[in-house]
């Protein structure tokens, strides 16, 4: 490793390495100029869409100042428009898609790396991702034919025993009603809707990275488990689980971020509602991104501009959600294997 | 290596030094006492046990929920039979084992059931919507035809080809832009290097999961609202070239990277200079790995609507021309026609969806071949 000095002194200066970079060729230097300056226009094409998007949030900005954080109205009549029910109701769907796709992606990770036979891991890994190749348009349009009228009676069962929970409750809905035609629109088109469509297309995303760190966990410490007599599940929880939580933190964020970036799913199966509530089984509510698609056509260029800044403030913190989520899976994957 | 042997049978009767006299390497009698002992596999009691428990669960469950409580719907149904078989199960094990078989047998049961759930939900949804888009699909006007009819409810009118078209056509232009842009900023992250690169990965990372309303917003903005280019095929693929990009360029980035370093210093040592070595070693070598980056960004692209939404306008006829007038896709078309009250529009947004599904699945496949034949001849 250390380089010893030469012994004798006399050699020293006959034992001076000859230069053999000759320079870089013209060929080369071409190509690491132009391979470096289509890396620069990536760059630049990346970094102004959050340029682009801040300055053109500007006029918005000017219009609003902060009040547009704490207004839950988008009344374009009146020009009173504000991020507060957006933002409430992008947390909340994402929530509920979270709640229910991380249990599953879970299993499901776990199913794939302890349970299920060595042979049919790779299909069973394929089909994960195959569920995370369907569009969210396809979970969107089941959510919205197939889902939403089993998920409102759910939704009825929920309020009728758990009712008394401040965000499960419907109020003006009577969940022992007899006339359940009537009842049921009253628990379709929720967040709770809404978000069991986004959980179906997280869930692969979230399963995906916690499945590949629980393949990484040390087959050392597996067999030490198992040789110490621990059963399958002593393993998971002694070996697997404990490794992995980082992975399953970074899963989660990924998750997170997908479902609050969320868009068609969403705005095919809510009824936009401006209320800032966080009962998620009643009918109605908006996000950030499905209140951008359904009003950018029809706005001036004042309401445009509070599109824009609304769609900053999802940009920024699904920027933020992912930045950490990358950092702790990275974490996770470099050196926190133990060798025996 | 092979000096001490599991034996089942003898459990205690001799010492394991007993067995591990004289182990002959040549022998194949040591290899049949030397097999492993499969500790994973499920004995008849477990059997029996699991078995019994649903049956026993099953009865109990479709007597108190059918005939005593007033309860009803097949989903109430299977939950009550899922927890009832739990109880029933831990009581059947916790009487001859202990806790520690017990949690084990639990979790189990509890992971196994959850992974059938999420498969059936991978199922459900794309057998569905087969199903229901199966009524538009047998009828040949729906590929041949734009969304014209005199009666919106006969489905031997009216079809989905400018959609069709609209999707082949804005793929076709954001391969034409991500590709080499996204191959050749990969070759600068893992061949060229330098303290940019890590800028440039950083950031095209994190872009990765850029959500597609912001890519949609951008173009909106950046071209047509500011530049007044108007809404077209082009400016929707350039919006989803925005968002296929760091896909693209991150997965073809860990392909090139996956590339042996050997075969890059050969090159070299038989005096080729970096671009050619770049040209013709390494990315031959990660040909299949830029496909399968290819093909992940072009799945996730086909099925974006937002952008397209956003920056293409929406048409029920066909345009071909992708450089002006309003164009759409796929995506768009599920997404407008979904909501309408009639149930043949939602029938032949269901067909669209199986289209959409179908070349989804097709690219998937591909990328699968390509996947496990990778690295087959070269390296």
């Amino acid at each position: 490793m250390t380089n010893a000095k030469p012994v004798g002194t006399a050699t020293v200066d006959v034992d001076t390495p000859r230069a053999i970079d000759p320079g870089l060729p013209v060929a080369d230097r071409v190509f690491r100029g132009g391979a470096r300056a289509v890396g620069l226009l990536v760059l630049a094409i990346m970094a102004s869409i959050g340029v682009f998007m801040f300055s053109e949030s500007g006029i918005a900005f000017d219009e609003f100042g902060w009040s547009f954080f704490t207004e839950h109205r988008w009344a374009l009549e009146t020009n009173q428009l504000g991020v507060l029910s957006l933002l409430v109701g992008t947390v909340t769907v994402a929530a509920v898609a979270i709640a229910i796709a991380v249990p599953f992606a879970l299993t499901t990770a776990l199913f794939i790396t302890e349970y299920a036979p060595l042979r049919a891991r790779r299909t069973l890994i394929a089909l994960v991702d195959l569920m995370a190749a369907v569009p969210s348009v396809v979970y969107g349009l089941v959510g919205l034919i197939l889902f939403q009228p089993y998920l409102a009676d759910i939704a009825r069962w929920i309020h009728d025993f758990f009712g008394w929970i401040a965000i499960l409750d419907v109020p003006g809905a009577d969940p022992d009603t007899t006339n359940w035609n009537n009842t049921a629109h009253q628990y379709t088109s929720s967040a709770f809707i809404a978000g069991v469509a986004v959980a179906l297309m997280v869930m692969p995303v979230c399963a995906a990275v916690m499945r590949e760190v629980f393949s990484q966990a040390p087959a050392g410490e597996r067999e030490a488990a198992l040789a110490l007599g621990g059963t399958r599940w002593g393993v998971i929880r002694s070996v697997v689980l404990p490794f992995g939580r980082s992975g399953i933190v970074g899963g989660t964020m990924l998750g997170l971020g997908r479902a609050l970036g969320e868009t068609i799913a969403i705005a095919l199966i809510i009824v936009p509602a401006f209320d800032v509530k966080l009962r998620i089984l009643e009918n109605g509510t908006i996000t950030i991104a499905s209140q951008i698609i359904l009003r950018f056509g029809e706005s001036s260029p004042l309401q445009l501009s509070a599109l824009m800044f609304a769609g900053l403030v999802l940009f920024v913190f699904t920027l933020i959600v992912n930045t950490i989520a990358a950092a702790v899976v990275s974490r996770s994957r470099s050196g926190a294997a133990t060798e025996i | 290596m092979t000096t001490v042997a599991t034996k089942e049978t003898g459990a205690d009767t001799e010492p394991p030094e007993a067995q591990a006299t004289e182990p002959d390497p040549d022998e194949p009698a040591v290899e049949e006492a030397d097999a492993p002992r499969r500790i994973r596999s499920a004995d008849a009691d477990d059997r029996i046990a699991q078995v019994g428990s649903a049956a026993g669960s099953l009865g109990l469950v479709w007597i108190l929920y059918h005939r005593v409580l007033p309860t009803e719907g097949l989903l109430g149904f299977v939950l009550c039979w899922w927890i009832a078989f739990l109880l029933l199960y831990a009581l059947v094990t916790v009487q001859r084992h202990g806790r520690v078989v017990l949690v084990d047998r639990i979790a189990a049961a509890v992971v196994r059931s959850a992974a059938v759930v999420v498969a059936a939900a991978l199922v459900t949804v794309i057998a569905y919507t087969f199903w229901r888009g199966g009524e538009a699909l047998v009828h040949a006007n729906f590929y041949t035809e734009d969304l014209v009819f005199d009666d919106s409810t006969d489905l031997s009118q009216g079809g989905i080809r400018h959609a069709i078209v609209g999707t082949l056509e804005m793929m076709g232009l954001s391969i034409a832009f991500t590709l080499p842009l996204g191959v050749a900023c990969a070759v600068f992250l893992s061949e060229v290097r330098g303290r940019l690169s890590r800028i440039v990965r950083t950031i095209v990372e994190a872009m990765t999961a850029l959500p597609s309303i912001a890519a949609g917003l951008f173009i909106l903005v950046a071209l047509i609202l500011a530049l007044g280019v108007e809404q077209s095929g082009l400016a929707a693929s350039l919006a989803l070239s925005v968002m296929m990009l760091p896909i693209i360029t991150r997965a073809a980035d860990v392909g090139l990277r996956l590339v042996p370093g050997g075969l890059r210093e050969a090159s070299l040592a038989l005096g080729a200079s970096q671009w050619r070595t770049v040209w013709h070693v390494v990315l031959p070598t990660a040909r299949p790995a830029l496909a399968t980056a290819l093909i992940i960004g072009v799945a996730r692209g086909v099925g974006e609507t937002s952008p397209v939404v956003l920056t293409a306008g929406y048409t029920n006829f066909l345009n071909a021309n992708p450089l002006s007038g309003w164009q759409t896709s796929l995506p768009p078309f599920i997404y407008n026609n979904a909501r309408l009250p009639e149930e043949e529009m939602v029938v032949r947004a269901f067909g669209a969806a199986s289209v959409l599904l179908t070349i989804v699945l097709i690219l998937f496949v591909i990328s699968r071949i390509i996947a496990t034949h990778r690295g087959g001849r070269r390296s």
